[in-house]
């Protein structure tokens, strides 16, 4: 039986017919208790699952999903890693999850296949070229990465850029970041899935939440279309779904859902080799490892729970894309998505236990929810084990809007929401 | 391009709409008002899947108004002027 994944195991399983395989991961029945629940099968939750186990040594866990693992904003995104943000509690969070997925493969023995291709956000006027400055010099001073692009510099890492005299959005230069890239969203989701699944997690798929169990003013548990589960500690992690399962805890949170938009060409040869953000087109773009050209903008401007978008807003991203890069012009859209994302009005996540005790959130990701996954975790994980905030992850209490200390990482979204 | 009904100009793109908010979020009123009853209202949502009461401005016409809408199926379910007293 082969468990570990590794060079040497395809080639033994190559002579063996193919036959030890065994699947990624357990789907057993639920149990009525845990020691840990924790809701939503995305990254997050997953994550979140795997490390109660390997840093807290809680392995009496489930997770419980809906649909299936990976299905919701998971699978969505378009796969973009970075953590070029401004505020240091910003730089804390993302900071950690960026060098978590820079160790991912080989700690979950997956390969996310992260790529660290860099990442340019690019500045089109002399005022955008003080703001990047700025931003430039706050990460440095913060630990992160980073470095002021001249045109030059953008020419070089983006050469089939607009940079015609006429472009809408001349370049002026850009804010790099060298360790920024994407990695495969299905495999962060399915190699954490596998590892938690070796070190005693119950994956428990297709269990929706129907209500939860609340007794003396604590929630001891959930009921599910699987039937009661009972845990002490309970942690959730479902995105632009919160709001929906806090109306069933009883409480509101300060998130309002909305559709974002990606989409994906045919695949091409190779012509991309970074990730290229530009504000004034509001759209960012890569190229995926089997050549479709990424594409990404800003949120459609209704409030929704429908995973499809609407066209204006599809209009946009594509009159955008053709501003930035005329070139793909020729290309065929392959598909088109939506996932629907929790977006918070300082557009920074909320890590909290929620106003009902036993019941811990991770959610208000919005529209960047895939490059935190394993701080998301990390964090949501810490919380269920100790019940108590650590320096990270205290600032992003829902208690910051009665006190009023906002962490406004407006900017650090990319794209104007 | 989904059309949504402006209750003084009828049909509409919907590009010409801006949402603004939840209907019946009624601003407290006066000076000794606690700071969880600001937050209340400043932050806190229902953000409900399915049937929601909005307040949408026709940015065309400037004029603000109350639309029920199901935030599944995006289906326009009713569209009126506000009454006066904000929304009841």
């Amino acid at each position: 039986m082969t468990r570990r994944y590794s060079a040497l195991s395809l080639f033994k399983e190559g002579l063996a017919g193919q036959t030890g395989w065994q699947p990624a991961w357990r789907s057993p029945e639920p149990k009525p208790s845990y020691d840990a629940i924790v809701i939503g099968g995305g990254g997050h939750g997953l994550a979140t699952a795997y490390y109660l186990a390997k840093n807290h040594n809680i392995a009496r866990v489930a997770v419980l999903e809906k649909g299936w693992i990976g299905g919701g904003n998971t699978g969505r995104n378009t796969t973009v890693v970075r953590s070029n943000y401004y505020y240091p509690e910003s730089v804390e969070l993302y900071g950690l999850a960026h060098r978590l997925y820079e160790g991912l493969a080989k700690d979950l023995n997956y390969n996310v296949m992260l790529s660290q291709r860099g990442m340019v956000n690019l500045c089109h006027s002399t005022a955008e070229m003080e703001i990047g400055a700025r931003t430039v010099n706050a990460m440095q001073i913060n630990g992160i990465d980073a470095e002021l692009f001249s045109p030059d510099d953008v020419r070089r890492v983006a050469p089939i850029y607009n940079f015609s005299p006429d472009a809408r959005f001349p370049v002026f230069g850009g804010i790099w970041q060298g360790r920024a890239g994407t990695a495969r969203h299905d495999a962060v989701a399915w190699g954490y899935a596998r590892a938690a699944s070796r070190l005693g997690v119950d994956i428990i798929q297709n269990c929706e939440i129907t209500d939860f169990i609340i007794e003396g003013g604590r929630c001891r548990g959930v009921q599910t279309s699987r039937g009661a589960i009972r845990a002490e500690r309970i942690g959730m992690a479902v995105a632009g779904h919160s709001s929906v399962l806090a109306a069933k805890a009883g409480f509101r949170l300060p998130i309002n859902s909305y559709a974002l938009q990606a989409c994906v060409s045919e695949p091409v040869k190779p012509i991309l080799d970074t990730v290229v953000l530009s504000p004034g087109c509001g759209v960012y773009v890569s190229q995926s490892d089997k050549g479709e050209i990424v594409i990404g903008g800003g949120l459609d401007r209704v409030p929704s729970y429908a995973q499809r978008g609407n066209l204006p807003t599809l209009e946009t991203v594509i009159a955008g894309l053709l501003e930035m890069f005329p070139i793909f012009g020729q290309l065929k859209l392959m598909r088109q998505w939506a996932g629907i994302v929790d977006v918070v009005p300082d557009s920074s996540p909320i890590i909290g236990e929620s106003p009902l005790p036993g019941l811990f959130l991770n959610c208000g990701w919005g529209t960047g929810g895939f490059k935190a996954i394993p701080a998301g975790g990390t964090l949501l994980a810490n919380l269920l084990a100790s019940g108590k905030h650590n320096d990270i992850s205290r600032p992003f209490d829902l208690d910051r809007f009665a006190s009023g200390r906002l962490i406004d990482e407006a900017a650090g979204s990319g794209i104007a929401h | 391009m989904q059309l949504f009904p402006c209750p003084f100009c009828g049909p509409r793109d919907e590009t010409e709409f801006h949402y603004g908010g939840d209907a019946g979020n009624i601003r407290p009123d006066g000076a000794d008002v606690p700071i969880d009853r600001w937050a209340n209202y400043l932050y806190l949502r229902s953000n409900p899947k399915g049937a929601a009461r909005e307040i949408w401005v026709h940015m065309n016409c400037g004029e603000f108004f109350v639309m029920e809408r199901d935030t599944v199926t995006h289906k326009v379910l009713s569209s009126a002027a506000l009454d006066g007293e904000h929304v009841a």
